[in-house]
């Protein structure tokens, strides 16, 4: 197990530092410079001279294998350099917005897991059926309805139904809980919402493949009540694959994230991200892709934990 | 009967036991039926059995016969989809059929147990093997955690498995095959059942663990009086284990009986049938074997009658009609219509065969090779498989095969047999240039071929082909016949035309005993004895000179069986070809070899021509894989050696002689040296420090 976690933390710094890597080159083979975007973007100008000042002060006269350097030198340290269009420490930036997205994408994914459990057992045991075939249209819809459109979709209907909507400005926990949980529920469910039809669905096959396996056929000739053969003998192995799709489906969350906090104008670091592109800010690109590819890494390395946890087979390697 | 089955009394051969008690499990009637595509399938019609307590009953068949079906039945273990009916299921005077679903329940795993087929599937991956263990003790018996635990060890100390307190808390895959077969079978028990089915326990079990399961249950269900349902293909588990054998044929039973008088007097013309077409190990050997005609039937599409009809040689019209079971002379109950013919000796089982099939094999006959220099040479091959190299693992890597050295004539076949890890298969691999050897030579027609190259083995390719064991999945399923065996006729430019490939490929067909009419369908249309056959046509495309068959038949049902084997020996006849056939079945082998090579480990412990191997093998593991193999004739008459331990695993295999931490005769020089290849009389080597 020990031999496993190491095995996993390598993989996971290995790839960091080539996502790191790979967004530096990325970002620098683009046409365009930030610095004089940021002065003559609304129509203003800059002199030549005062261009070059400016861009010594970013860093980025300097020589690419040293921006190269200053760059994963940061990364280590944790300072991701200033933003352009801010010009406040990047770091500082994210700091301030991570911590909603955070929770949001926390709430999804517990919506999106308790969602799919009954959804995903219920199909598999009623195969067939009219309930199946209910179960079957809904989660097909979830997963094809995009988050944006769902987002406006659930914004119009708790206005016309209730009239009310989360406020726009951000409330803290601390302040008013309620208003904050509201202010969360909402782009959680939406985002969480596509994610559960996806486990769903997954989780459906992969009981059904399960419940034809030998083992189950033993445990029924041991006489065991149905019930626990589905909670306590089916249960745990058919919720590998889900777990393994977790992870890759993270990233979809995180992208439908970014497009759900523009909607529900919610200050988090999807909506940075839209405004660090749009403001051609590269520093404050390269550090947001970054640590959505650190969100990423770990979320997966958890993943694999968690597998690990459980299926026994994995452990002894 | 071409033979005269030799069985001597056994010393330790139960009374036939007079059922004086109430039967255990009484079945009459029984019918089971699914909905299909095109109607109905049919696939158990009217069986009734009794099994008194403590008794042993095997029921045989072959693929459709129902046999598993209908224990499935009994035990309510079928999809909702089935249509059970019978007049009764009693178990113990309860009918089964009519009880309900928590009562069922509630006899599942406590008053009749079964174990499944395949050890390595039959328990869940994520639980430890102490839960799965005590679950039936704590629902049926209502057992505490602790006593549960004390129980469970207790029951793992019947079944063999040491060291009991630490399995419990592991999970099935830190078991071997054997092991968790054991573990199914300690669960079967768990809350003394009166009554164990047990459907092909040990068919994915090597022949060594075979025995040592088949044993153990047998032993158990004589100390604990339990009765057991013991259903298998293999006649010769029948003969050693089985107090009463009931045969099964397309869904209906077609005789029962007292196991000796069965097999020494069927009143069934499929039985006498099936009789005459296992290859036996003692006894006389003919040329061929006496192979049924035919395929057994698809339950969706059952004749009238007689299901054995269409394969019986003495099949008349009056056979049409539903077959009856009726008691024989010999007091067994036969389903026969011509049972009292068959008693009376006025029909038999003939073989289908030339006379001069018939006459006794011998090491002179035509198996004996054209001339002498080898087709195929092969001197200290090795071949190792580097250890999975990890991040931050080194596990110990595995030497498949060691130090083999043999050669192969023309129009000669040589048998391979041993265990799983002995390398045999891989072997086969390495001779075809699947592989690269690791170390040593192989020449073929004087070529050495041992590191050359894809373009340069291309030749050598066209010349020696394989036939493997599984015909559903060494054929492409979306190709037609024809296509699969003129492709490697047009990869290797031997037709030019599609025509002309078109006609070679029906000649093929011919060959292998097809019609034209199978060159149009895909192998999911055809049965497995004719998919092997199209796997053969494919082999032959190339008119090789060399055919590795690897495990050809053993995916094959019995009757069938003979009618491949039988096309083998044909073909090298007419082709002069050479084998080196892979198998596990020491019988088969027998009937098709002339040369047996016995491995353990990846290393060879005997070469020996067929008839001193046979009458008597020289290798202790020689001598164990013989007494493990139960024969059809003289049933129990051979004395079972007891066979100690598992396999050693082959990564980290014993020092010196490998077979030394089971061998029965083992010394202490053993240890230090690996025996080497001594020739004990003319035409038989063994590696074997008790022998040099």
């Amino acid at each position: 197990m020990f031999k496993l976690l190491l095995h996993r933390i390598g993989h996971l710094l290995f790839t960091l530092w080539a996502v790191a890597t790979l967004i530096f080159c990325m970002l620098r083979v683009l046409p365009g410079d930030p610095v004089q975007f940021k002065y003559i973007s609304d129509g203003g100008s800059i002199s030549a001279e005062q261009l070059q000042v400016q861009r010594a002060r970013f860093g980025y006269d300097q020589p690419l294998l040293v921006q190269y350097g200053r760059w994963i030198g940061g990364l280590t340290r944790l300072d991701l350099g200033i933003s352009v269009w801010s010009e406040n420490p990047i770091s500082q930036e994210i700091s301030q917005r991570f911590g909603i997205t955070l929770q949001i994408a926390l709430v999804a994914l517990l919506i999106g897991l308790v969602m799919a459990l009954p959804l995903g057992v219920l199909g598999a045991l009623t195969r067939g059926t009219w309930l199946d075939q209910l179960i079957r249209v809904v989660t097909v819809t979830g997963q094809s309805i995009p988050s944006f459109w769902m987002a406006m979709l659930v914004i119009l209907a708790l206005l016309s139904l209730t009239g009310w909507i989360p406020s726009i400005q951000e409330v803290s926990f601390a302040e008013k809980p309620l208003e904050h949980l509201a202010q969360l529920f909402f782009p959680a469910l939406v985002v969480g919402w596509r994610l559960s039809s996806v486990n769903a669905r997954l989780l459906r096959s992969s009981m059904l493949d399960v419940l034809g396996q030998d083992y189950v056929r033993t445990a029924h000739a041991k006489g065991v009540p149905p019930a626990r053969v589905v909670w306590r003998h089916s249960l745990a192995n058919a919720l590998l694959p889900t777990v393994t799709v977790i992870g890759l489906e993270f990233a979809g969350l995180l992208g439908g994230l970014v497009v759900t906090e523009q909607i529900f104008n919610i200050n988090g670091i999807g909506r940075l991200l839209i405004q660090a592109i749009s403001f051609n800010d590269l520093a404050l690109v390269q550090g947001l892709v970054m640590l959505f590819a650190l969100i990423f890494v770990t979320v997966n390395f958890v993943v694999d934990i968690v597998y690990a946890l459980l299926d026994p087979r994995v452990r002894v390697h | 009967m071409i033979r005269e089955p030799v069985i001597a009394a056994a010393a330790d051969a139960q009374p036939a036991r007079r059922p004086a008690a109430a039967p255990v499990l009484s079945v009459r009637g029984l019918t089971v039926e699914f909905p299909g595509e095109h109607g109905r399938v049919r696939a158990v019609r009217g069986l009734s059995y009794d099994v008194a307590p403590g008794e042993i009953l095997a029921i045989v068949g072959e693929s459709g016969s129902g046999k598993s079906v209908g224990a499935l039945a009994v035990m309510g273990l079928l999809p909702p989809t089935a249509e059970v009916r019978a007049e009764g299921v009693f178990f113990e005077g309860r009918n089964l059929l009519t009880l309900g679903k928590a009562e069922m329940r509630a006899l599942r795993g406590g008053g009749i147990g079964m174990i499944f087929q395949d050890p390595m599937t039959a328990l869940n991956p994520v639980m430890t093997v102490g839960d799965q263990l005590t679950e039936p003790l704590r629902q049926h018996l209502g057992l505490r955690p602790a006593q549960a635990h004390a129980r469970a060890l207790e029951l793992l100390g019947l079944v063999g498995i040491p060291d009991a307190e630490a399995r419990l808390a592991q999970y099935p895959h830190q078991f071997s095959g054997g092991m968790r077969q054991r573990v199914m079978i300690a669960i079967g028990l768990a809350c003394n059942p009166r009554l164990l089915i047990a459907d092909e326990p040990t068919t994915a079990l090597d022949v060594t663990i075979q025995a040592q399961i088949l044993e153990l249950m047998q032993g158990l269900c004589r100390r604990l009086g339990v009765a057991l349902v013991l259903i298998t293909h293999n006649l010769g588990i029948v003969a050693r284990y089985a107090d009463r054998v009931l045969v099964m044929y397309g869904g209906e039973l077609m005789e029962q009986g007292d196991t000796a008088t069965v097999l020494r007097a069927p009143r069934h013309l499929y039985t006498a049938g099936l009789l005459a077409s296992v290859p036996v190990l003692d006894g006389l050997l003919t040329r061929r074997l006496s192979a049924i005609e035919g395929t057994p039937p698809n339950p969706a599409n059952l004749p009238p009658g007689c299901p054995f009809a269409p394969r019986c040689q003495h099949a008349r019209p009056a056979c049409d009609a539903t077959p009856v079971a009726r008691p024989t002379d010999v007091g067994t109950l036969s389903a026969c219509h011509r049972a009292a013919e068959l008693a009376a000796g006025q029909v038999a089982w003939r073989p289908a065969l030339r006379i001069e099939a018939l006459a006794p094999a011998s090491s002179a006959t035509p198996a004996a090779p054209i001339d002498d220099s080898p087709l195929l040479q092969v001197e200290g091959l090795e071949k190792h498989f580097p250890a999975r190299s990890g991040f931050f693992g080194r596990g110990a890597g595995v030497k498949a095969v060691r130090d083999v050295s043999l050669s192969i004539r023309r129009q000669e076949t040589v048998g391979v047999v041993g265990e799983s890890g002995c390398g045999k298969s891989t072997l086969g691999r390495l001779l075809l240039r699947l592989e690269e050897p690791t170390a040593g030579r192989i020449a073929f027609r004087g070529q050495d071929i041992t590191h050359l190259g894809a373009n340069a083995l291309r030749d050598f390719r066209r010349q020696a082909q394989v036939v493997f064991q599984d015909p559903f999945s060494s054929l492409n399923p979306r190709q037609r016949t024809a296509d699969v065996i003129a492709e490697p006729m047009r990869v290797h430019k031997l037709r030019t035309t599609a025509a002309d490939a078109r006609a070679e490929a029906d000649r093929l067909l011919a060959l292998v005993g097809l019609r034209p009419d199978h060159a149009e369908r895909f192998a999911h249309q055809l049965s497995g004895g004719q998919r092997q056959r199209v796997a053969i046509a494919r082999a032959l495309a190339m008119q090789p000179q060399f055919i590795l068959c690897d495990e050809a038949v053993s995916a094959l049902d019995v009757s069938v069986q003979a009618q491949i084997v039988n096309l083998l020996a044909d073909l090298q006849e007419r082709l002069h070809l050479s084998y080196l056939f892979i198998g596990h079945d020491l019988a088969v082998v027998r009937q098709i070899a002339t040369r047996v090579v016995v491995m353990y480990l990846g290393r060879v412990v005997e070469i020996a021509d067929r008839d001193a191997f046979y009458s008597d093998p020289a290798h202790p593991y020689s001598q164990l894989l013989m007494s493990a193999v139960p024969d059809v004739v003289g049933g129990r008459a051979r004395t079972v050696i007891p066979i100690r331990g598992e396999p050693p695993s082959p990564s980290a295999p014993p020092s010196g002689c490998a077979f030394r931490t089971r061998c029965p005769q083992v010394m202490s020089a053993c240890a230090e040296q690996v025996p080497p290849l001594v020739t004990v009389r003319p035409g038989q080597q063994v590696a074997c420090l008790r022998h040099t």
